[in-house]
């Protein structure tokens, strides 16, 4: 991970990125690199920013000021797997067909499917729902369908991987079952973010942490991110939204790090701290 | 019996036409309308055929009762207004729903102005109920072009259209179609109200393409089955109109779409997907 402007081709970079609604900051000053085939875990309190930096690097809302740099990555080399999705499950559609949509990059609006049947039925076998390709998906309980996304990600094959909260709501067996197909998607190489809030299985599976409280609390190596000393500093840091926030003073440039802050994962233990210092007495002072 | 069926169309060239007119418009408006019932847009298409209304007007009020220039007039109108609002949602905190509200509204206000200020009664008659007893080549040609583009359009568009509709997130996420493919399908369902309302006039314009879409819901349970039902409703709807329209001596777009509003109501009773009359039987649930 490091400085952001020598991303490295696979890699995504955050130059003094700043993520918002209506002017708000919720991502703020974020600078970083996050490793091509890395695997990292994004946590932190509510309205921390996480899934909107996920949203961020999709490009499904804009920056407010800075950039995400996805040197070498196009669209469709990012797979996202949303917190609620918003899928329409009074559709009338598929299990079968609601998968097969991972298929897109490679088969596009016309070409068929027929020779894709195969891949299909192979996601659909790894994730356990073998026998449930005619299903409408209004039948799926929440569990199911979260498995039947996880496999529609398995076939976009997609060289980094964003998963918001992806095990909310879902029972320890199949939690266990999509984490081992996460971890697959490690040994292959691909990069993996996940926003995630149960710590100790950020613990157990994520070597890399992101600890995020609208600006980066600490990044780097799990063991080191998730100390208690960070993780009280990451909730007084998430503020209640204040209505009357005066204008953000702090020059964007003046947020990029002196130094390679984040050596890779085992190296960094003090993390963004001092970024934050910085901002705030500029930009609350006016 | 079946001569009773037959004759007003080889007796009457006026009825030949009608009927070809509203067999076009059944194949292309009613599998949109599956589309719209599902993307709960059903009443945004009410909405969108009352903004034809100022665009028609224009061309009435330039060209007189002439087809041509009032289609044109309604299709200029009704897309500016479908991609107006369209764009409002996309860029502004509104929903796609309250925007086009807003615009059918001006919209609306403005063809109701335009038209009292010149047409006298009878005009303002033929706009808003139409004219299918009297289309003439122009129309037809209308009619089927229009029919052809939706089938050729829906054809083109199909996966992501339906991607778009399942989850929209996801086709934005993968590619850029999801603006495009939506804004096509405004553009479809615009098209379809502008033939609507030639042959059924701005009021119906409407009626044939969602009352057979949502009758298909009772007999079809994917869209490879909802589109054909739709459509094989909506031919009945528009036959059982003519006639019911020659022997009666009713006018004819109120009642091609109230034989489909009757087609909806036996289907909401006696359905095989979900009919009430299948909730009086009491059936064991299975074991698994």
């Amino acid at each position: 991970m490091n400085a952001p402007v020598s991303a490295p081709g696979g890699a995504l970079g955050f130059r003094g990125l700043t993520l918002g609604y209506a002017r708000h900051p919720a991502v703020h000053h974020l600078d970083g690199t996050i490793a091509p085939g890395s695997l990292t875990a994004v946590v932190g309190p509510n309205g921390a920013g996480k899934s909107t930096l996920l949203k961020g690097i999709i490009g499904e809302i804009a920056p407010l000021e800075g950039e995400v740099l996805r040197p070498g990555l196009s669209r469709r080399d990012i797979a996202y797997l949303p917190q609620a999705a918003e899928i329409d499950r009074s559709f009338p559609i598929g299990v079968f067909d609601l998968v097969a949509m991972g298929l897109w990059r490679r088969v596009g609006p016309w070409r068929s499917l027929k020779a894709h049947r195969g891949a299909v039925e192979a996601a659909l076998a790894a994730v356990g729902l073998t026998g449930f390709e005619r299903r409408p998906i209004g039948t799926l309980s929440g569990g199911q369908l979260r498995r039947a996304l996880f496999a529609r990600v398995l076939l976009q094959d997609a060289r980094v991987i964003l998963l918001d909260e992806p095990f909310a709501a879902i029972d320890a067996r199949t939690t266990d079952e999509l984490l081992g197909l996460v971890h697959g998607w490690h040994a292959e190489g691909r990069t993996v973010v996940a926003v995630l809030h149960d710590l100790d299985q950020v613990g157990r599976h994520f070597p890399a942490t992101l600890l995020l409280a609208r600006e980066a609390v600490a990044w780097g190596a799990t063991p080191e991110v998730l100390t208690a000393d960070n993780l009280r500093r990451a909730r007084r840091l998430c503020e209640a939204w204040d209505e009357e926030a005066p204008v953000c003073r702090a020059p964007a440039a003046a947020h990029r790090h002196d130094g390679p802050g984040h050596e890779g994962p085992g190296h960094d233990g003090h993390g963004h701290d001092h970024q934050g210092h910085d901002h705030h007495t500029h930009g609350h002072a006016a | 019996m079946i001569d009773l069926l037959t004759a007003p169309f080889v007796e009457f060239a006026f009825m030949r036409r009608a009927l070809a007119g509203c067999v076009a418009l059944s194949v292309g408006a009613a599998p949109v309308g599956v589309f719209l019932t599902l993307r709960r847009m059903s009443l945004m298409s009410e909405a969108m055929s009352h903004a034809i209304l100022p665009g028609a007007a224009v061309g009435f009020l330039w060209a007189g009762l002439s087809l041509p220039a009032m289609t044109l007039g309604g299709l200029v109108a009704g897309l500016a207004v479908a991609l107006l609002s369209g764009f409002v949602a996309r860029s502004t905190v509104l929903r796609e729903d309250a925007s086009l509200a807003a615009f059918y509204l001006i919209s609306l206000a403005a063809g109701v102005l335009l038209i009292s200020a010149r047409g006298s009664s009878i005009d303002l008659l033929h706009i808003l109920f139409g004219t299918v007893l009297a289309l003439d080549d122009d129309a037809l040609l209308l009619l089927g072009g229009i029919a052809t583009v939706t089938l050729a359009g829906l054809a083109v568009a199909y996966r992501p259209l339906v991607m778009e509709c399942v989850d929209p997130l996801f086709l934005r996420s993968v590619g850029r179609a999801s603006g495009p493919v939506h804004y096509c399908f405004l553009a479809l369902v615009v098209l379809n109200l502008v033939g609507g309302f030639a042959a059924l006039g701005t009021l119906l314009a409407v009626g044939l393409m969602l009352l057979p879409a949502i009758t298909a819901r009772f007999w079809a349970l994917d869209l490879t089955g909802l589109m054909p039902a739709a459509v094989v409703t909506a031919l009945i709807a528009s036959v059982a109109g003519l006639l019911v329209s020659y022997y009666g001596g009713v006018p004819t777009g109120p009642a091609i779409v109230l034989a489909a509003g009757a087609l909806y109501l036996a289907s909401m009773l006696l359905g095989p997907r979900g009919g009430l009359v299948w909730r009086l039987i009491p059936a064991r649930h299975l074991e698994a």
